[in-house]
């Protein structure tokens, strides 16, 4: 059982605090550009969050995650073009079809196990990829401006910075809040007990599959949100969001923070975003450090930052 | 005579050239405990595979309580009442040992498509997997992660989890594989008493508890069914006695 105080906890504290009041200190000191980029790490750490549900609860290691961010994006940015502006519209549709395209990717590749499954999950992604570059219609290979972004007649503003952070800090909560939920309910526990010993949950009587599915489902929803939300900040939407890089950065974002804890992603994506900003402006081969760091994490703190942070509880 | 509650009839089951189950045939009624025994190899697993439905017969059927469940997945025959522990221990290494039997409570309470309400507050679950717990005499470690428990509690919890399902049989692989004499002893005492409850298959290695428990014994060598029969009838049996014993008999006479 965990204690009342714990590092892992004093750290997750201090970071949402710091997200919380982040528009306030942008405005204080006029920095705007740190806002802008907290605003793209928000929403990255929503679509690692929705990746954990299914890489670190479920087991199911995807990697072609950042096909919803294209999915989500496009949904916002062909509705846009096609002079469909309202949110209440662009978004519904968004998440709609992020999740019919889980529904089929999940059917057909959750019936492999393993490197099998890393490899048809990303063959799809990158089938996604080329099917956005082939959208002549929409730009094709060279993206699709946003010339408005979503509507949602007045209620919130888009087009205002501190508004639009919030708005994303906000689902970011929610969907942390529904993973929670999720993950201690009666289908989330069917969901861990598959990924600890499938041979076992069969034998107890929970057919793995549709588990499996309804959960693959779950997440490519929620990351379909995130997709919406990038389309949002960047005003612009190109197959590029879709290329297995970006899915493997979603993947390094939740190893990096802990698979299978609830605010690992968020960490793992104000890390990893944040030194890759930092890094690159001291060099241009900012990889070379990032990479070699990355290791080291990974290789000495298994379970990522937060695993790390509960072996300093247990001293 | 009544239905048996379990029929199995003409099951072949064909590893390349080796017919590893060779039209077995066996019944096993409300009540009883039926226990297969045979040398190393002769295919005692591979039959209580294909009874629980994680390998497919080449041929033969399989009944319980006279529906037909030859093709029917692992998941279905669980929800018609057939339990199985593993030869080696499976269970939910992460999980508690409470959480371990709640969720085999859970499989067979209601849908577990609900996605809120937290599923260790749910009393009725709870109070499943104390009861089960109970039954082996592991309550006391309930809070206890599966990884931390000792191999002899673990063939418990395997018990306790096949008990929570609340089968009509249960199919128990080994339960006293690699446990020392007194917990064997123990896990003697436990089946005489879940005997009164359930019906039980039982594969066993320790002739001493497969005498003392099974009401029938089944004797299999090489995936053929040699002999079947009370356990005084198989003392006696001529085959059985060339079949299984023949190797130590040749040893020490020539030995």
């Amino acid at each position: 059982m965990s204690k009342a105080f714990s590092a892992s906890r004093a750290v997750t504290a201090l970071m949402l605090a710091g997200l919380l009041l982040l528009p306030l200190y942008s405005q204080l000191s006029g920095n705007l550009f740190i806002l802008t980029l907290f605003t793209r790490i928000v929403i990255l750490a929503l679509a690692a969050a929705s990746l954990n549900l299914i890489m670190g609860y479920g087991g199911m290691t995807s990697f072609g995650h950042a096909a919803y961010l294209g999915i989500g994006g496009y949904a916002v940015g062909i509705l846009a073009q096609e002079g469909i502006g309202s949110g209440f519209v662009q978004w519904p549709v968004a998440l709609a079809a992020s999740a019919i395209y889980a529904l089929v990717i999940g059917a057909l590749s959750l019936r492999t196990r393993g490197v099998y499954f890393i490899m048809i999950t990303l063959a799809f992604a990158q089938m996604a990829y080329y099917v956005a570059s082939g959208l002549a219609r929409y730009g094709g290979d060279d993206g699709l401006t946003v010339y408005k972004r979503s509507a949602f007649a007045g209620l919130v503003d888009l087009s205002n910075r501190v508004q639009f952070y919030y708005l994303c800090l906000a689902c970011l909560l929610g969907v942390i809040a529904l993973i929670w939920r999720i993950v201690n309910s009666r289908f989330g526990l069917v969901v861990q007990g598959l990924r600890s010993n499938e041979q076992r949950m069969q034998a107890i009587g929970f057919p793995a599959g549709r588990y499996r599915l309804v959960c693959f489902v779950i997440s490519g929803t929620m990351c379909g949100l995130a997709g919406a939300l990038l389309a949002n900040n960047t005003d612009f939407v190109s197959p590029a969001v879709m290329y297995w890089t970006r899915s493997g950065d979603l993947m390094v974002m939740v190893i990096l923070g802990g698979m299978g804890t609830l605010f690992g992603p968020v960490i793992g994506a104000v890390v990893y975003l944040v030194l890759e900003e930092l890094l690159s402006q001291v060099t241009e081969y900012w990889a070379l450090i990032m990479g070699p760091l990355l290791l080291v994490i990974v290789l000495f703190g298994r379970g990522g930052i937060m695993g790390l942070l509960g072996r300093l509880d247990r001293g | 005579m009544a239905e048996p509650l379990l029929r199995v009839e003409g099951l072949v089951r064909r590893f390349g050239g080796i017919v590893a189950t060779d039209h077995v045939s066996l019944d096993v009624a409300q009540g009883e405990l039926h226990a297969i025994i045979g040398p190393n190899g002769a295919g005692k697993t591979t039959l209580i595979s294909q009874l629980t439905g994680h390998l497919p017969p080449n041929a033969g059927s399989i009944s319980l309580g006279g529906l037909d469940i030859t093709y029917l997945p692992a998941h279905r025959r669980c929800a018609l009442g057939l339990a199985r522990s593993f030869q080696i221990t499976s269970l939910l290494l992460d999980f508690t040992a409470a959480d371990n039997v709640a969720l085999a409570a859970q499989a067979h309470a209601g849908t577990s498509f609900r996605f809120f309400a937290d599923a260790r507050r749910e009393r009725g679950l709870r109070e499943a997997a104390h009861a089960a717990l109970d039954r082996v005499g592991l309550s006391h470690r309930a809070d206890i992660v599966v990884s931390r428990l000792s191999h002899g509690e673990r063939r418990e919890l395997e018990l306790a989890v096949a008990l929570a399902s609340r089968p009509k049989i249960l199919l128990l692989d080994e339960p006293m594989a690699g446990l020392g004499a007194t917990e064997s002893q123990r896990m003697v005492k436990l089946l005489q008493e879940l005997r009164k409850e359930v019906s039980i298959v039982l594969v066993e290695h320790d002739m001493e508890a497969v005498f003392a428990l099974a009401d029938r014994i089944s004797v299999l060598v090489y995936g053929r069914l040699i002999a079947s029969g009370d356990p005084a009838a198989i003392r006696q049996n001529e085959e059985v006695r060339r079949a299984y014993l023949g190797d130590q008999h040749v040893v020490t006479r020539h030995g």
